[in-house]
Order: structure tokens, then sequence, then C-alpha cells
């Protein structure tokens, strides 16, 4: 055994150490046990090792590794800046072109919906001078653009045409010093002057220090220039101190917030209500289109069936008595018997002289003073629906200029709404919606034929007991 | 038998049994290779087939000229990669054991000292590793790894290839006692 040992002693270490493995595996991978003991120690000698291999690699490789990348970082750099300026200029491009369509879609809407007959213009060039505040537009005298002509955003006024040429037109912004116009506050309607100051704001002149404006309080344009249509947002009050004599009411100008790019010239204008309460956006708050009712009645003429009016309701009244009296209104020579009109009833409420005889007068007692001496009308002027346009020229010969004529100074919004019919040479189209809307609210005229009465004399207020002639001729 | 051939069978074992390796150069050198092992294909995954370990074996059964401690030796590295595997303890330190005591075994009759036989000797080990290891995992462990015989020459050439210079750096750790 001795000799077996040490003859083959390498063979016999080479197999103990072989069995010991092998019975080492077995027993591992028959018990599905692990031997923690020698995996611990060569993994607790290795991985602090490992670790501190870790860190110096971090720190010596990381540092040459970002040597190396700082190498590139310069014309990366440098790259980088120029790709992120063309892309700036990029952004900036499609922003402007995104403004653009945003506008020209603002203007689109507005123009539809605008009762105003408007011209769209795109701004061309500024003036000359480091004071003027006046661009031009690229619409002119062939697009019928005249001097005058009012220039407006949605989101409020701009200016006005003060020269207008072939194929461009020059437009004084309303911050320009030798700017004004008539404006009027939203909540109390206060009435002023809008005047341009050379900067980005505009005063408000001639409103007394007794007046009350508030700060945020919204002006809009009160057509008392004949320039700019009633109704047009101007600006918003950024101060209103007292000033010596008048307040001093600054407004930073709605319509040129962010620039002027796009505009539209008002070829015929038409006044509009101001609202009344508190807008969320001026730009699109714009009056509903009138009715076609309205549209197609002359304005006064009582609905059929209906005496809308105390001028209609008089007529009748007149009517009756002298069909009562068998009178025919125009004839008979002077000084002849006129009808009794001692017993004609009120027009609010006095019951009719006969029972049988239908009466459209309301039954409200009132009696006023002003109908105890009432003018005869014609039997003809009791037909409601009979509208005579010639008429109304000859009713108002002292009635200001019309709406849009050359040149261009509007009718006054309180003559507009006096009015009973349309102006001459206002436009056919739903022309002065807004002035017809308002127009019930005030006192109407009776119609009264052609070259019935002197423009001074109305009806009402007549005293004259007999006809005049002027009916008897129309007759 | 030619004077060469007879010179590859009657040399001294590497450069002489006189010259030993510092006892911390035994634990650092293998440590080093079972941490390549298991920290370099982290970033070169391609080394993983670089079997440090195996290499450092026979070099140090080929160095020392007796096959006890290289068997020993052998069976320490196999723990050791072993230990840092998923695999039951003992696999590697088979292969490794058997590895370093037919690696002395050699040493005593071949001139160790030379490329070819190096060269030689590296292959050969590389495959006797891997073929023995696939052969214990098969009829131990009940595995049904595959074994690539074409990729395992291949990576056996490699092996040998880095063997030859590593061997002579590992030569200059070696002092005169």
């Amino acid at each position: 055994m001795d000799f077996f040992l040490s003859r083959y002693r390498h063979l016999t270490v080479l197999l103990v150490v072989i069995t010991a493995q092998l019975v080492l595996i077995a027993y591992q991978v028959k018990t599905n046990n692990d031997i923690p003991l020698i995996r611990v120690w060569a993994v607790t000698a290795v991985t602090p090792v490992e670790q501190g291999l870790e860190l110096v690699r971090h720190y010596t490789w990381g540092f040459v590794e970002d040597y190396f990348v700082l190498l590139g970082v310069r014309s990366q750099n440098e790259k980088l800046q120029r790709e992120n300026g063309q892309l700036k200029i990029e952004n900036n491009y499609l922003k402007s072109e995104l403004s653009t369509a945003d506008r020209a879609r603002a203007l689109s809407v507005f123009e539809a919906r605008s009762p105003s007959k408007t011209v769209a213009a795109r701004v061309i060039g500024n003036g000359t001078g480091a004071n003027s505040k006046v661009v031009f537009v690229d619409r002119g005298s062939t697009s019928g653009v005249e001097s005058g002509m009012a220039v407006v955003t949605p989101d409020g006024i701009v200016g006005k045409v003060v020269d207008a040429y072939p194929t461009s037109s020059l437009v004084m912004l309303i911050t320009d010093p030798t700017f004004a116009a008539g404006v009027v506050s939203q909540k109390n309607r206060v009435h002023g002057t809008l005047k341009g100051l050379g900067h980005a704001e505009c005063l408000v002149d001639y409103v007394q220090n007794e007046e009350h404006v508030d700060i945020g309080e919204w002006f809009y344009t009160s057509g008392d220039d004949r320039i700019f249509p009633k109704g047009f947002p101007v600006g918003q009050v950024t101060a209103a101190p007292n000033g010596k004599t008048f307040k001093e009411i600054y407004l930073a100008p709605s319509g040129m917030q962010g620039g002027v790019e796009e505009v539209l010239i008002v070829l015929q204008g038409v006044h509009q209500e101001i609202p009344g309460a508190e807008i969320a956006s001026p730009a699109y708050t714009i009056l509903p289109a009138p009715k076609d009712a309205a549209a197609q009645t002359p304005e006064g003429a009582p609905q059929p069936g209906a005496l809308a009016t105390d001028a209609d309701r008089l007529r009748a009244i007149y009517k009756e008595v002298g069909v009562e009296e068998k009178h025919t209104y125009g004839e008979g020579p002077p000084g002849s018997k006129p009808p009794d009109f001692t017993k004609i009833p009120s027009i609010h409420g006095v019951p009719p002289p006969s029972a049988g005889q239908p009466s459209p007068r309301p039954s409200t007692a009132a009696a006023p003073a002003r109908q105890t001496q009432p003018v005869p009308l014609p039997p003809n002027q009791a037909q409601p629906n009979q509208a005579q346009p010639n008429q109304a020229k000859t009713v108002r010969p002292n009635s200001p200029a019309p709406a849009i004529a050359k040149p261009k100074p509007l009718p006054s919004p309180s003559e507009n709404d006096n009015d009973d019919e349309p102006a001459s040479g206002t436009p056919a189209q739903p022309a002065a919606p807004a002035a017809r809307k308002s127009a019930p609210s005030f006192p109407m005229r009776p119609r009264l034929p052609a070259g019935s009465s002197s423009p001074n004399s109305t009806p009402v207020t007549n005293p004259a007991p007999a006809p005049s002639p002027a009916p008897a001729s129309n007759q | 038998m030619t004077e060469y051939t007879e010179r590859l069978l009657t040399e001294t074992p590497r450069k002489g049994a006189a010259d030993r390796f510092r006892i911390v150069w035994l634990v650092v050198i293998p440590l080093v290779a079972v941490l390549s092992q298991v920290y370099v294909p982290r970033f070169i995954p391609f080394l993983a087939y670089l079997e440090l370990p195996l290499l450092i074996t026979v070099h140090f059964a080929l160095s020392r000229g007796g096959p006890i401690p290289a068997l020993f030796y052998g069976m320490f590295i196999g723990l050791v990669q072993d230990s840092l595997s998923h695999q039951p303890i003992g696999m590697y330190g088979i292969v490794k054991t058997l590895v370093g005591y037919f690696a002395a075994s050699v040493s005593m009759r071949f001139d160790v000292q030379n490329p070819v036989v190096t060269f030689v000797l590296g292959f050969f080990f590389y495959f006797f590793h891997q073929f023995f290891y696939w052969v214990l995992s098969r009829a131990l462990l009940g595995e049904t790894l595959g074994f690539d015989a074409q990729q395992t020459l291949v990576f056996g050439l490699l092996n040998a290839a880095v063997a030859l210079p590593l061997f002579r750096l590992l030569d200059k750790l070696r002092v005169a006692s």
C-alpha cells in the first residue's frame, strides 16, 4: 500500500481531489442546497475589488471619456446654435403665418357679420416722419376707398383714410396726434373726443370732471364725427384722473393691440347699438341682423291691423270724424264750416263715439293735452301700408346728408334714430338695421303727403283747425 | 529523433524550477483573472470567451513543475469561478483540477518555453476544458447543453494566441529563488 501510494502519489491525490469535488457536487444536487461558505468567501474577496475597479474606472475612464466628449462639444455647440437659429426663424415664420391666418379669419367673420359694407386691406408700409402715425394700405380708389372713410378691425377702430390713391390709401391711425373721433363710454354713456397722443395710448378729451368713468370701462364710437359708425369698440380706460377742467381719460386702443396688419375700410357705415353690458370680447360683439319684417316694412309704418303710433291713431280718429260728418278733407271753399272736432275722443282710451263702430284705440284713460288741437289728415294717409318713399324727402328737407353719401359724413346717430324712413343714398342692403331697430323707441312723425306742410310744421303741434291746403292739392 | 525534438522532450520545465512566484502573485494573479472574466465582459462582451483563469492555471502548472501543486491551484481557481457562478460548486473545480494535473504532467516532458508548444498546449487545454465541462454538465447535472466544436476550436485558437504574450508577462513576475 505504501509502495502504491508513493509510486502513484500524484494520481492518488488527483483522485482524492476529484472525488471530493464529485461528492460536493452530488451533495448540492441531491439536497438542492448550496454551500454558502465558499460562495461568501469568494464573493467577499472579489466584489470589493470589483467595486474599487468600478470606482477607478468611473473616475478615470469617465474623465477620459468626458475629455474626448468635450473635444467635440464646441463644434457640436456651434452646429446646434445654427440649427437653433434656423428653427427660431422657422418658428417665427410659422407663428406669423398662423397669426395672419387667424386675423384673416377674424376679419372675414367680422366682415360677414357687420352690417357695414367694408373692404379688407393690408398694411403695406408706414408713412414718413418720426411722429406721424400713418400707414399705407393696399386698397385705393379703384376699390371704392375714399378720403374720410373709417378703418377698423374686429378689435376696434384703427384710423381713417386721409388720402386715397388708385391702388393704395394713406390711413391716419388713431394714435396720430392730429386724430380725433367722437366716442362714448359703454357703462355711463359719457361722450368725449378721442385724440391721439403720438404713442400707444389715446386721450378722451372734453369730459367733465363730474362725469364718472371707471378704469377698464370700454369706449365706443359715438358716430358724432360722421366718420366712424356708432358702436365700434375703441379701447379700454387705463387711467382717468381729473384735470383742470376736463378729465384726462387715457385709453388703450383695442384695434391696435399687437400691431396693425389687416384692416377693414368701411365703405358704407351703419350705426350699431353700443353693447350695454360688459362684454368679453368686443371684437365680435355685433348686433344681430335686422329682422326681415323690419327690413321690408318702412320704418314707422304701422303693421296691418294695428295702429302703432299716436299719429296713426289720430289719423284714424279724424278719418272717423270725417266719415261721420260726411266731410271730405281737402274739399269745401275757404270759410265753409269745418267738421266738429270738439267731440273727438282721446287717442288713449276714450270710447269711440259710436258703439257700433270699431275702434282701434286702446282703452286707457289718459288724454294728453297735445291731442286737443290735432291736425286733420287726408283719409288715404290712414292706410298704413301705403308707403310713399318720395314723401320722406319732403317731410324733412332740413335733415342732414344721407348716411354714406359723398363726401362721407355719416348721419348722426340721433338723426338716424329719429328718421322714420331710410335716408336716400343709404345702401339698399340691410342698411341701417341698427337705426331701424332703435327707431321705435322714439316718437314717430305721421306720414304726410308731399308738400303738405312746411318743413318746420309738425302735425301734432299745428293748431290750425281747418285742414291745410296741401292735402287738398294732393287729392 | 532530431536534436530539436530531443531538446523539446529533455529541456527542463519552464525556465527551470528555480524561479518561483511570490506568494502575493499567487493570490493576486488568479483573482485578477477571475475579476477580468466577470468584469471586463460588461464593456466588451466578446471577451467573455477569454478564459483567463484557465490560462493562469496552465501557466502555473507548466511553471511549477509539480502535478500536485498544480492540481490544487487549478482546484482553487475553479472553486472561485464556481462561487461566482450559478452552478453547483465543483464543476469548474474538477475541470481545472484535471487541467492543472495534466498540464503539470506535460511540462515534465516538453520544452514549454517554446512558443509553438505553448500555443499548442493553450489550444489543447482550452478545448479539453470546454469539452470536459460540457461532459460534466450533462453527466452530473443533466443539462442538455450543446457543444459547438467549431466555435470551441476558434475560441481555442484565440485563447492560445492570448496565452503567448500572457505567459511572457507572467514569466517576468517570477523571481529567482
